[in-house]
């Protein structure tokens, strides 16, 4: 990234969502871990979890509205890249486990033994070491999404159609991961995590490093979204999503456009997987449930899609929400309450809360704009009117 | 791209023998036309005569079944999609004035030049100030100069048939597509933009569809009567609103 792509990518929300971000991953970890258990000011070791979780899902959030707000691309399948990135670092951790397994078998995970394997799947090789796992969660989930845009951007699929394939594709991951021959541990998934880099993944200073590094990842997901956002390209791919035909014959290659962009987008969810495994200690098929996704996008457009800021906003809030809700009486109702929740912003706030809080906050500023100019010429009738700087 | 070894005709557009059916509808019937290098035309002709079949083809929206579309004669346009079709210099004004609404008059401008349009040249873009003149210069042209900030969605209908224009200055085509750019304006408008097509013509190939009679005379150029997908007419304004057949099936009696 060069620096006038930086200093362009960063106005004020932004940067006040960034020092947020930022306030968190610092703070967090170290109250965890320096204060005296207990005390008011303390965060326990269950909260950094679950809010490294919900950090995740503000990536993935983050990703999808990059696509979906800036593009018109509406993915009902991005919780598939989501899962990829999971599977990767999750086999790594599979690996990290080696003779403290049930079976105790040095190279073969512990469902594997079960299964009577007898030796390892050459799609297994490698992931014993970090640097290799940390790539895959990278090219996993890109490649995948680069194949599948190819072909679909190339045939032209927009709209409902794309996303009806999106769909499809993370259901039949779907099926093929739960099937035990597949070599991913089937309904189970994998779990059983020890360590992680040599740290206990259990241990709170682990906990609170993987919270810090989450937010750090939401830190470089979001500039890189708000550099692609406020680069020309933005403007592209404003263009293809309110008016794609227009786009073309203006000469742009709207199909290359939505590749890059869908492609940058599979990659940042495959890494809010990865950093997701670890603080939940599973990886299993469920995570690629076609649900999530969709809960995914509601997440995205109760913030505000195409404000980035609204999307990591929404996922936040909508988990809280979801945790709040599920912890009580209510739990049972969960589902109509996200129904519910989705119906009303769809009706009430079309622009999510940050799209809205943006629409209020500009009118406002021009009214104040308009008085002012309203007074200077009131003004301009008694005196002589002064040069403007 | 299909380029021929020599060029087979001075013209600009050439389209000859074009057929183009939807479902058994003859949309596009044996249609040959030409347009010679610095013209202006002004096609006519009632609705559903195929006027934006035309252009849908020689943009490459719609592929002919069969005929001959050429394009500086030597590239066939039948083979090349919309992007590159676009790149080789051929602009096009959509009949519903079609501008980016959530983006600034500016941006609209800026999205038109005719300059890198790769993923990677866009992403890492700096303005330059050449750009920047050139999109001074089209504000001025179109009279848009106090809009620019303004959002393309909050202009009126005839500004925004303007900035549509104005977008394809930018774009700098050789060849300028212009479906109805008076539909809906006042008379002062009708007659600016007459003015502004003139001027345009002055360095740039034009061809322009359009229903509004008095515009059609007030560019003064030659008319070409299209009926059921083929030319019926053609000559000056005054020749072809006396022919016969022009008459019974457009202009009325």
């Amino acid at each position: 990234m060069t620096p006038h792509m930086l200093t362009r990518s960063l106005d004020r929300g932004a940067t006040i969502f960034l020092a947020i971000v930022a306030a968190c991953g610092i703070l967090i970890p170290l109250s965890n871990l320096l204060l005296p258990a207990g005390s008011f000011l303390q965060v326990p070791t269950y909260l950094v979890a679950l809010w490294g979780k919900y950090v995740c899902y503000a990536i993935l959030a983050l990703s999808i509205d990059l696509i979906w707000g800036y593009c018109g691309i509406l993915s009902l399948g991005h919780g598939a890249f989501f899962a990829l990135g999971g599977y990767a670092m999750g086999m790594y951790l599979m690996r990290q486990i080696g003779t403290r397994g049930v079976y105790g078998n040095p190279i073969l995970p512990d469902f594997m033994v079960f299964l009577n394997w007898q030796e390892l799947p050459w799609y297994w090789y490698g992931f014993d070491m970090f640097w290799f796992a940390a790539l895959m969660v990278l090219v996993v989930p890109g490649l995948l999404a680069f194949c599948f845009g190819w072909l679909a951007f190339r045939s032209r699929v927009t709209g409902v159609y794309l996303s009806i394939i999106t769909q499809a594709m993370t259901y039949a991951l779907l099926l093929a991961f739960f099937r035990n021959d597949f070599g991913f541990g089937g309904n189970n998934g994998l779990t059983d995590f020890k360590d992680i880099l040599g740290f206990n993944v259990q241990a709170e200073g682990t906990r609170a490093a993987l919270f810090a590094l989450s937010c750090l990842a939401l830190i470089i997901g979001f500039l890189i979204c708000r550099a692609i956002v406020s680069s020309k390209l933005g403007k592209v791919l404003i263009a293809v999503r309110d008016a794609e035909s227009r786009t073309r014959f203006l000469g742009y290659r709207v199909e290359s456009y939505k590749l890059f962009v869908f492609t940058v987008s599979a990659c940042m969810a495959g890494v809010a997987g990865a950093l997701y495994v670890p603080q939940v200690g599973i990886i299993n098929p469920s995570e690629f449930a076609p649900g999530n996704s969709i809960e995914a996008v509601i997440w995205v457009a109760v913030g505000g899609r195409g404000t980035l800021v609204g999307a990591a906003l929404g996922a936040v809030v909508v988990n809280y929400a979801k945790t709040f809700f599920t912890s009580g009486v209510l739990a049972p109702y969960w589902l109509f309450m996200l129904g519910a929740l989705f119906i009303l912003v769809t009706l009430l706030l079309p622009r999510g809360i940050v799209g809205t809080f943006n629409a209020w906050r500009d009118s406002a500023r021009e009214k104040r704009t308009a008085a002012a100019a309203a007074s200077a010429a009131a003004e301009d009738g008694m005196v002589q009117p002064k040069m403007a700087e | 791209m299909n380029v021929m070894d020599t060029r087979t005709t001075s013209a600009m557009l050439y389209l000859d023998g074009v057929h183009v059916s939807f479902d058994g509808f003859h949309a596009i019937n044996n249609l040959s036309l030409t347009l010679e290098p610095g013209e202006m035309r002004a096609i006519i002709g009632p609705n559903g005569a195929g006027k934006t079949t035309m252009m849908d083809i020689i943009t490459g929206k719609t592929k002919p079944d069969e005929g001959t579309v050429l394009f500086d004669g030597v590239t066939d346009l039948t083979r090349l999609d919309e992007t590159r079709i676009a790149e080789l210099g051929i602009g096009r004004k959509f009949q519903k004035p079609t501008v980016f609404e959530s983006q600034t008059v500016h941006d609209n401008l800026l999205l038109a030049l005719n300059v890198d349009h790769s993923v990677r040249g866009t992403l890492f873009w700096r303005g330059s100030k050449a750009e920047t003149e050139r999109i001074d210069k089209v504000l001025e042209t179109i009279r848009l100069t106090e809009a620019r900030n303004r959002l393309a969605g909050s202009l009126s209908h005839g500004q925004k048939q303007w900035l549509e224009i104005g977008m394809l200055l930018a774009q700098d085509p050789k060849l300028l597509l212009v479906d109805e750019p008076v539909a809906g304006m006042t008379d002062i408008e009708t007659h600016l933009t007459a003015e502004l097509l003139k001027e345009i013509n002055k360095t740039h190939t034009v061809m322009v569809v359009e229903h509004d009679m008095t515009f059609v005379r007030e560019l003064g150029v030659k008319v070409t009567c299209l009926h059921e997908g083929t030319v019926l007419a053609e000559g000056t304004i005054d020749q072809v609103s006396s022919n016969e057949r022009v008459i019974e099936v457009y202009l009325g009696r």
